[in-house]
Parts: structure tokens; sequence; C-alpha cells
């Protein structure tokens, strides 16, 4: 089924092997080949273009089962490999919830049906994402999972929590219990970030405190168990704070942005655009900065979509009813690779190493996110550096709710290889 | 002007001006015994009123009726909004069936800009949630230019829920803008985050701001708010924050007493405060009308003269 192919002459940024240089890569059986594979390959001219361990996103939203009007698995993976991405993990916020392994398989054999990325289901820490019992992690583990989440919210009790981060420690395989980390007390009603936008627009706010309080509580919580802790989308400056000195502490945590974090501000919502609409919110200048400097120093570990699709009559709505979220698996590279890496704040290969390498590592998906070795899984992406274009429809997702619409990036995803196997080439879906 | 009324920040200092004169010649039609010129005959207004409004509905209404349009009132009860019909949907409906302009009204800060997005028809901002009341804040610039004859270097205190109050928000905006100096005053809890921003001051002291004041302006406050435990008790909030009896005898002789309605009395306003003399409450509700009319006028009736 895999065909043999070559990348010739291509750039390849490899962060998990540290290295950064031009060659030829061949591909053969699924798997990376040596040279001498490369004999009645299929060549492509990749001068000019960057390849990389095929990005691995923490955090997408894909809707099936349940909500199959906003998104599919079939729409999400091809959203997902239109982006460059060859594995995803997909949240637990589905109906029914992903709560135990009948979801989890379901959801995978979906996935590796389409052919287009590999899906990692993340289960639910709670019964039903309701917050009060723990879930049957047990079984999950067993169907294969190692993340969980009670995404969209936190864990909202810190004794039900420590018992999570407690728990997972009897599995073999290492468990991360991912939080979205907003105090519910301080949010509740709020349409974006506290502060004189908001005061000005009239929307109720969700002050960064409201992060920062679960953000530390979360943290001593880790601290104390010796769990494995993860934070999801991060927003404010002082999070990035908090997490730098645990860190330093030993404390064993990740953390990710999103990219629309590293981009916008509230001041992007004065035109009360729904699209922009977000939880955790779009904050200041000052915390997105503090967002950039945190991934170029490691501190942010991961890039992560927070993939959130929406049916365009959710989104159309009066801004306190719309849904939270944007769309992104199609437009992160381009975003990161415009955003912050072109702008001087971080280089490329730790942008790279931050959308694949190091999200890799964290959902244990060992044949994602390089090294580019022969005998490696061929998961990998290659896109073009300077390729300028304008976000808009139509998109591979069955979504249009992009933040980033009308917005003019730089870098395009030309060809993505999923298993030896182009999901995507000359910028288009294959299947 | 702009083509819609939706904020006080897209009037400049010059619009407000000509809006409040022109104001102030539809304010002589009211005085008549036909009340009633010919200025938007043909012309179809629409009040589209998604929340309960009594004293906002009726005055655009009866200043579209003045003006010799033809009026149609939407409320969300009953109607298509109420079987699940959506905004945008509703108000293509409305658009389809010729509107020339909608006055709306709805819970949702922001609702008459997207409506800008989706209909040709010029869109007026009869309050939407927390954001913006801007006719509230032209007729009671309208009022306090007709009273104390100016509006720039006054001193203009804002009292009560600022945090929820639309009405605080455009009033604001509008003063700031004609070169008013405008304090608000509340409990902190009440006060926006960051409202310095909009050019104003803040204080917690409602006895050491009372003396320094040309305006009093009392804004509304909901017990709801007690609920959610904004201020401990109603009690409690009058005493700190009420407009007494005892504390208009801090303001200097000549100062006005403001507010929007509807009055909770005996919480943020004393009832027989809210009766002095000095009160404008009823010429508000009266110079409504006028500048409801003048902006009616000047969206619809663009390049014809003022009727006399």
């Amino acid at each position: 089924m895999s065909a043999r192919l070559v990348f010739a002459e291509v750039r390849v940024v490899d962060p998990a092997a540290g290295t950064d240089e031009v060659r030829d890569v061949v591909i053969a059986d699924g798997v990376v080949a040596g040279p001498e594979a490369a004999e009645g390959a299929e060549r492509i001219d990749a001068r000019g273009l960057v390849l990389a361990p095929g990005l691995v996103d923490l955090h997408a939203h894909l809707r099936e089962p349940g909500e199959e009007h906003k998104e599919t698995v079939e729409t999400g993976t091809r959203a997902a490999a239109a982006g460059g991405y060859t594995a995803i993990a997909a949240m637990a916020n589905t109906h029914p919830v992903t709560d135990h392994a009948a979801i989890v398989h379901e959801v995978r054999d979906l996935a590796r049906a389409c052919g287009l990325c590999e899906v990692f289901p993340v289960g639910a820490i709670t019964k039903g994402l309701e917050g009060e019992s723990l879930a049957e992690m047990g079984e999950m583990v067993e169907a294969g999972v190692r993340m969980f989440s009670d995404d969209g919210h936190c864990v909202p009790s810190a004794r039900l929590l420590r018992n999570a981060l407690l728990y997972a420690k009897a599995f073999p395989a290492e468990i991360v219990l991912a939080e979205h980390a907003e105090d519910p007390t301080l949010v509740q009603g709020g349409q974006m970030h506290e502060g004189p936008h908001a005061s000005t627009l009239g929307l109720a706010g969700r002050p960064a405190e409201a992060e920062e309080i679960v953000v530390a509580r979360d943290l001593a919580l880790a601290a104390a168990t010796g769990g494995r802790l993860h934070l999801c989308h991060i927003s404010a400056a002082r999070s990035v704070g908090l997490i730098r000195r645990a860190k330093a502490e030993g404390v064993r945590v990740s953390a990710e942005v999103t990219p629309h974090h590293l981009t916008f501000t509230d001041a992007d919502l004065v035109t009360y655009d729904t699209n922009r609409k977000m939880h955790p919110p779009l904050r200041s200048e000052e915390d997105r900065e503090a967002l950039r400097d945190g991934l170029a120093d490691g501190t942010i570990d991961a890039v992560a979509t927070d993939h959130a699709p929406h049916a365009v009559e959710e989104k159309e709505a009066e801004f306190d009813r719309a849904p939270p979220g944007t769309i992104g698996l199609e437009t992160a590279l381009a975003v990161v690779l415009t955003e912050v890496v072109a702008t001087g704040g971080v280089p490329l290969p730790r942008a790279l190493d931050a959308m694949s390498t190091a999200p890799a590592r964290i959902l244990g998906a060992s044949d994602h996110g390089g090294p580019i070795e022969v005998g490696r899984p061929a998961n990998l992406v290659v896109f073009d550096p300077e390729e300028d274009w304008t976000v808009e429809p139509p998109f591979a997702s069955k979504a249009r709710n992009s933040a980033f619409l009308g917005r003019r990036l730089t870098g395009r995803v030309r060809y993505t290889v999923l298993e030896g196997s182009l999901t995507v080439a000359e910028g288009k879906p294959t299947r | 002007m702009n083509e819609h009324v939706l904020s006080m920040h897209d009037l400049t200092a010059e619009d407000v001006t000509r809006i409040l004169d022109i104001a102030g010649s539809f304010r002589e039609v009211g005085t008549r015994v036909i009340k009633k010129v010919p200025a938007l005959r043909g012309r179809t207004v629409v009040n589209f009123f998604l929340e309960d409004s009594t004293r906002t509905r009726i005055s655009f209404e009866l200043a579209a009726k003045r003006l010799s349009a033809d009026v149609i009132n939407f409320s969300a009860g009953g109607s298509s909004v109420a079987k699940g019909e959506s905004l945008k949907d509703t108000a293509l409906t409305l658009q389809a069936m010729g509107a020339d302009a909608i006055v709306i009204r709805h819970s949702s800060s922001g609702s008459p800009l997207q409506l800008t997005r989706w209909v040709d028809a010029h869109v007026l901002n009869a309050g939407d949630g927390t954001h913006e009341h801007p006719t509230q804040a032209l007729l009671d610039l309208y009022t306090i230019r007709e009273k104390l004859g100016r509006l720039d270097g006054l001193r203009v205190a804002i009292v009560g829920d600022v945090l929820h109050s639309r009405v605080a928000r455009s009033l604001s905006f509008g003063l700031v803008q004609m070169g008013a100096d405008v304090t608000l005053v509340g409990p902190p809890t009440l006060i926006p985050p960051d409202a310095q921003a909009w050019g104003v001051q803040v204080s917690y002291d409602l006895d050491a701001v009372l003396p320094k004041l040309d305006v009093c302006y009392v804004l509304r406050v909901q017990r709801e708010r007690q609920r959610l435990e904004y201020f401990p008790s109603i009690r409690e909030y009058a005493r700190l924050f009420g407009v007494t009896r005892e504390r208009v005898g801090l303001l200097p002789e000549g100062a006005l007493i403001m507010h929007p309605g509807p009055m909770n009395r005996g919480v943020e306003i004393d009832s027989d405060v809210a009766d002095l003399p000095r009160s404008v409450i009823e010429e508000q509700v009266t110079n409504g009308i006028a500048i409801r009319m003048a902006l009616l006028y000047l969206l619809l009736g663009a390049g014809e003269k003022v009727p006399a």
C-alpha cells in the first residue's frame, strides 16, 4: 500500500536527533529507509522545502461520537493531515463521554479506517466529565489511553484530583493527567479576559487569576503526589512563571499553548467576533509575550491546537450565546511559523520540537515525533516555509470557525506522510 | 454621522452637538396639539425588542410615529424567537419585510453590531446587555445641557452598579467626549476593572464626591446583585451609596439629580429625593422622544431640512 518515495535535497529539521541539514529522505515499506531503497522510488524535488517529524497535537476535539454536525473523525483527521499532523489526541467530551474503553476503541477504529492521522483518544478523569467520581481509568489504560482530562473544566475538587494523580501511579505506563485550568467560580458567566476591553465591551470577565489559582493548586498536588500533570492551553503570564518555578523544583509537569493565544490579545475582540471567543480567553499583550517567552525557553513544552469545531449557526449567534473555541489543525503550523518563528521569538527547530517531538513524548506516541532515522516509522511533514496564503474556506474540517479567517500567513504544508503513505500531496489531502 | 447608532464611541463631539441641536427642534413638536411631522412618511421602523422594556420601546414608537413613519413592534414573547429562530434569521426576515431602520434591544452585549453584518437597514441600539445604551446617554446629555447650559467642564458622578450598567458606559463615554469630568462611584465590586481607561475617575466615597458635583446621576441597583455577593444587603447598600435626603444636602445648590429609570425608591434613591425640583427624571423621559426623533430623522431622512 505504501509507496516508495524520495524527498530529494530537502532541509531536514529533526528536533529528536538535534539535526538540521539538507539531504535526501527515502521512504519504503512504511519506514524511513536507507539510500539503497531510493532506486525506482518516486522522486520528489523538495529543494527549498522543510521536512520534519509529523506534527503531533495534544488537544483536538473531533466531536464524534455525538456531535457529528460539528466534525467527524473523518473530517477532523483530514483537517489534521492537511495541517501536517500524523498524530492527534482526541478530547473526551464526546457524547457519550469517553469515560470507558468502548468509546476509546470506537474513535480509534474510526480513525484507522480513514487512514488520515493516528488518533489517541483521551480518557475522562471523572465519570461523565461531571467532576464527582473517578472514571474507570484501568480499562481505558488497557485500551491504550495514556492521557486523561476533563477538558473544558478543571477537576473541581482538589481531593479528587489528588486521588486521580495518586491512582494513576498504579499503571506501568506513564499516565498523564491534563487539566483545563480555570477556577469555575471565577469564570462563571465570563465571556472574555477580564480587563479594560471587557469593561468597555460590557462582557463579563474571565480573570487571569482563575487560571493561576488552578495552576498553583495542581502544581502543589503534582509535587505532593509525584503524579504526572499536564497543563492545557496556558494563557496567563503568571501561570508561565508558576510552571517555570515548579519545573526548576522538579515537579513532573508539562504545559501547552495554543496558536491563537500566541497570536491574539483581548484587543482583538472589539468586533465581538465569536470565532475569537475562547476558554481560556485571549488575554493581554503582556500575557501573550510571556507565552512566547515560555515557549522559547521550554517552560511551555508544546503547541496544541485546541481544535474546536462548531457549526456555522452555533457561532453566528450573540457573543454570550456562542460556544467557545476555534478550529486550528489546518493553520497551526503556519501561525507558529508566522507569529513566533518569523518574528525571531522562537528558532525553527524549537518550534518543530514543540509541535512534534515534545507532544509525542508527552502523549506516549512513540512512532511519532522523530528521530528521522532508518527503520523508524515514516510519519513526516514537508512544508514550504515561504508560501504566503490567506486563511479562508473551504477547510478540510467540517467547520469554518477559525479565529484566523482573512489572516495572511507564511508557510504551508505540501506533504504529510503517515506510516509511509501520503495523506497530503501537493498541499491537498489524498483521501 | 454614521449609518447606525451603536455606541457613543462612534459619535464625535460635533455629531453629539448636532444631534442635540436637532432634538431641540423636535422637542417643540411634542408640545403641539398635533404632535406630528411628515418627515419619514413611507419609511418603516421596526422596534425589535428581545428584552423587556416599557419606556424605551414606547419612546422609540412615539418618536417614529411623530415623524409619520410606519412602526412595527416585535417582541420576543410568543414570536419566532421564542420558537428558537436565531437572531440572524429573525433579522433577515425583518429585512425582507422592508424595514428601513431596526431599533434593537437585546440582553446580549454586541448584538446590534452583529446585526449590522446581516442586514442593510439602519440599526439603532436601544440597549445591548451590559454594553451600551447610546440613546439614553444622548437624552441625558440633552437634559444636562438644557438645564445647565453646557457640558464642557461639568462635574458629573455616576453612582451605583456601573459594572452591569449600559447606561453608565454610554453616558461616561459621551460625557468624556464632550469635555465633562466624570467620577464613577459605587462599591468596588460594582466598578468595572480598569474603568480609568475610559478617562474617568473612580471613588468609593459618595459623601466626599457630592459637594463637588454639577450632576449626580443615580443608577438602578438590582436586588439580584446582592444574591451574587456584590454587596451584603440592600440595607447596607442604601446606607453607603443611597442618595438620601441627608446626602442631597451635600450637593451644591443647582446641582441636578438624574436617574434613567425605573427607580427603586428607598434603595438607590430616597422617595422624596426623586420628587425634589432638582430631580429632572421626568424631563429625561420627555427629552428621550426628541432625541430618538432626531436620530431617526438623521439616519432615514438624510438631506432634508429639519421640518419647522
